[in-house]
């Protein structure tokens, strides 16, 4: 039957089944002294009957969250830089190489830079950005991420300022004070910046990062870790068997994480699975769960300059995986946002 | 100065309008642009940055006696929607600037001139009505008419509102109300009339109260919204964990690498 349409009133063109119609009507009338088929109503007329099986129209209750592309990167870069700095102080701490010392250390100064940036640039007010310390909260995690930025930019710049010059202009006492107590604070803050985005949107309304609230710092951390050791492997330092070993590690741990998102039974997690944001969220854990793995133990297998290049590929791997992973985790709380069912406690259709 | 409230009631909304645009005349909010929505005569959908009254229009399959239509035609039920300013306010504990605080009539306002639009608050909101205006870019929704309750004035809505469905008042004479009309309604035969005001969840009772019939689901009111600082606790402990991982992990991996060294 042809749509009639409502742009155009007075130029339909009749058909057989428009005829048809309205003789069906007219013999209603007859018969009953009244119209009441549904075929009486304009075509798509609103009237929807409500019932509690479709809420509110199927108008999502919940706002989408309004963070734009700056804020996945600011976890990505942020995890990393964290993760970057305990590393890197722990690698001083033991003695480690001291080339991978400093080249941890710039990549915990580089994200203390981007950091910041990319949240100002996501404020819809950025030069109020220092409101963020007007106050402390303990019981906002944007608040307590904001203080800890604080305290892990201080530290980060502080110990790269001092290496900088102490690389220029040789050891000098006061230099060596600053790069001390900079690292100190760097690794007490880089612990939490490492994985508090992961709190951060977790202790939120929406239902598939709060229904994982259990998982996500944990899952943010290594997730920062493996983009770290990642970045740590491409600056050259190939051949360190603790990165190696720390790589494994996060590795394990995502492959693990992605088993999880993927053998989950709750429905409002299903946009980790489903649709385009769980597509996002597969790469993102495949590339720095089962990839970034078997290129690390065929790496293990293998010698030399061959071992080398694996490694450079599974680090690469790891470090795109990681910043997919942040961009899934962000889509996939967007399209649970717009889930009417979940907040009304209305079972879904394939339940 | 005593703790306030609304209370809505449904059974008498006639769906005019009248508190959405003396809220808008009254706040100086922009329009919301002309769009159909086209699967209902609610053309606005739901509150947001530039809708801090938001009534909804509930289609109902005919019944005698439902807001006084014929009985052969589809009925209808009105619900002016606002923010519910919960007694544990999600968004303002969220707030990382202080921006958002309680007021000395128990309603939550944002300060506009403190907001910094990080839009944290409209995450944690688990009735969905804090929203950020994306031209401005602070976050936006019902003041509780701050300003006219300083002043000894009831809030636009409740003075506009014709039928008096949008009642203002100190919060436990309220209550009272709402228990007295309750009954009328349950003795006039109107036995799906329900009264919320979410006091059996995390958010622990809301100044704004609603008296809707049938299932307040289909009013887009959730049975169970929780304030998210519930999730703290649970996350923080991760957090922990998390950050005890990366250093024991960085401390085994270093010091294991270098006993194989020294060997």
């Amino acid at each position: 039957m042809s749509v009639p349409s409502r742009l155009a009133p007075g130029r339909r063109t009749p058909d057989l089944d428009s005829e048809q119609k309205l003789v069906e009507i007219r013999r209603e009338a007859e018969r009953r002294g009244e119209v009441k088929s549904a075929g009486i109503r304009p075509a798509g007329s609103p009237f929807p009957i409500a019932s509690p099986d479709t809420g509110y129209y199927g108008i999502p209750l919940l706002k989408k969250p309004a963070w734009t592309w700056e804020i996945p990167l600011y976890f990505f870069v942020g995890g990393a830089a964290g993760a970057a700095a305990v590393v890197g102080a722990i690698a001083d701490y033991t003695g480690a190489d001291r080339r991978l010392v400093r080249d941890a250390r710039w990549i915990a100064a580089a994200g203390a830079v981007i950091s910041p940036a990319l949240l100002i640039a996501d404020l819809g007010r950025p030069s109020r950005f220092l409101n963020m310390l007007r106050v402390f909260k303990l019981r906002s995690p944007m608040s307590m991420g904001a203080w800890t930025l604080v305290g892990f930019v201080s530290g980060a710049s502080a110990t790269a300022f001092a290496q900088f010059m102490q690389d220029r202009y040789g050891p000098l006492l006061p230099l060596r004070v600053i790069e001390n107590a900079g690292q100190a604070v760097s690794l007490a803050f880089g612990l939490p910046f490492s994985n508090y985005t992961g709190v951060l949107i977790g202790a939120t309304a929406i239902p598939v990062w709060n229904e994982s609230i259990n998982e996500l710092p944990i899952h943010f951390g290594m997730s920062g870790l493996s983009s770290a050791v990642g970045m740590l492997e491409l600056m050259g330092h190939r051949k360190s068997r603790a990165l190696q070993w720390l790589g494994f590690g996060a590795a394990i741990f995502e492959c693990m994480e992605e088993l999880r998102i993927e053998t989950h039974r709750l429905a409002c997690l299903d946009p980790l699975r489903k649709g385009g944001s769980g597509a996002v969220v597969r790469v993102g854990g495949v590339l720095s769960g089962p990839v970034s793995l078997g290129l690390r133990v065929l790496s293990f297998l293998s010698r030399g300059e061959q071992a080398r290049d694996l490694r450079k590929w599974a680090a690469m791997s790891a470090i795109a995986g990681s910043l997919i992973t942040r961009f899934g985790w962000l889509h996939a709380g967007d399209v649970s946002a717009q889930d009417w069912r979940e907040p009304l406690r209305i079972p879904h259709a394939s339940e | 100065m005593s703790v306030t409230a609304f209370l809505t009631d449904s059974t008498l909304c006639i769906g005019c309008k009248a508190c959405e645009v003396a809220c808008k005349e009254w706040n100086g909010i922009g329009e919301d642009g002309l769009d159909w929505s086209g699967f209902s005569y609610d053309n606005t959908g739901a509150v947001g940055a530039s809708t801090w009254r938001h009534v909804k229009f509930v289609e109902h399959a005919p019944e005698p006696g439902f807001g006084g239509n014929a009985p052969e035609l589809n009925s209808w039920a009105f619900s002016s929607d606002v923010c519910k300013h919960c007694e544990e306010a999600g968004c303002l504990e969220a707030c990382p600037t202080g921006a958002i605080v309680r007021t000395e009539f128990g309603g939550v306002y944002v300060q506009p001139d403190i907001c910094n639009g990080c839009g944290y608050c409209v995450v944690a909101c688990p009735f969905g009505v804090v929203d950020k205006n994306r031209d401005d870019g602070r976050a936006f929704k019902c003041t509780f008419c701050y300003d006219r309750q300083k002043v000894g004035l009831v809030p636009a809505c409740a003075k506009a509102c014709p039928t008096e469905s949008i009642k203002f008042g100190e919060i436990e004479s309220l209550r009272g109300k709402a228990r007295e009309r309750m009954i009328e309604l349950h003795g006039r035969g109107m036995k799906d009339a329900t009264f919320y005001d979410a006091s059996d969840s995390s958010v622990r009772g809301t100044h704004a109260m609603f008296i809707v019939r049938g299932d307040p689901r289909s009013y887009n009111l959730p049975p169970k919204p929780e304030v998210p600082t519930i999730y703290l606790k649970k996350g923080w402990t991760s957090s922990a964990i998390g950050a005890g991982l990366l250093l024991a992990g960085s401390l085994l991996a270093f010091l294991f690498e270098n006993g194989r060294d020294g060997r």
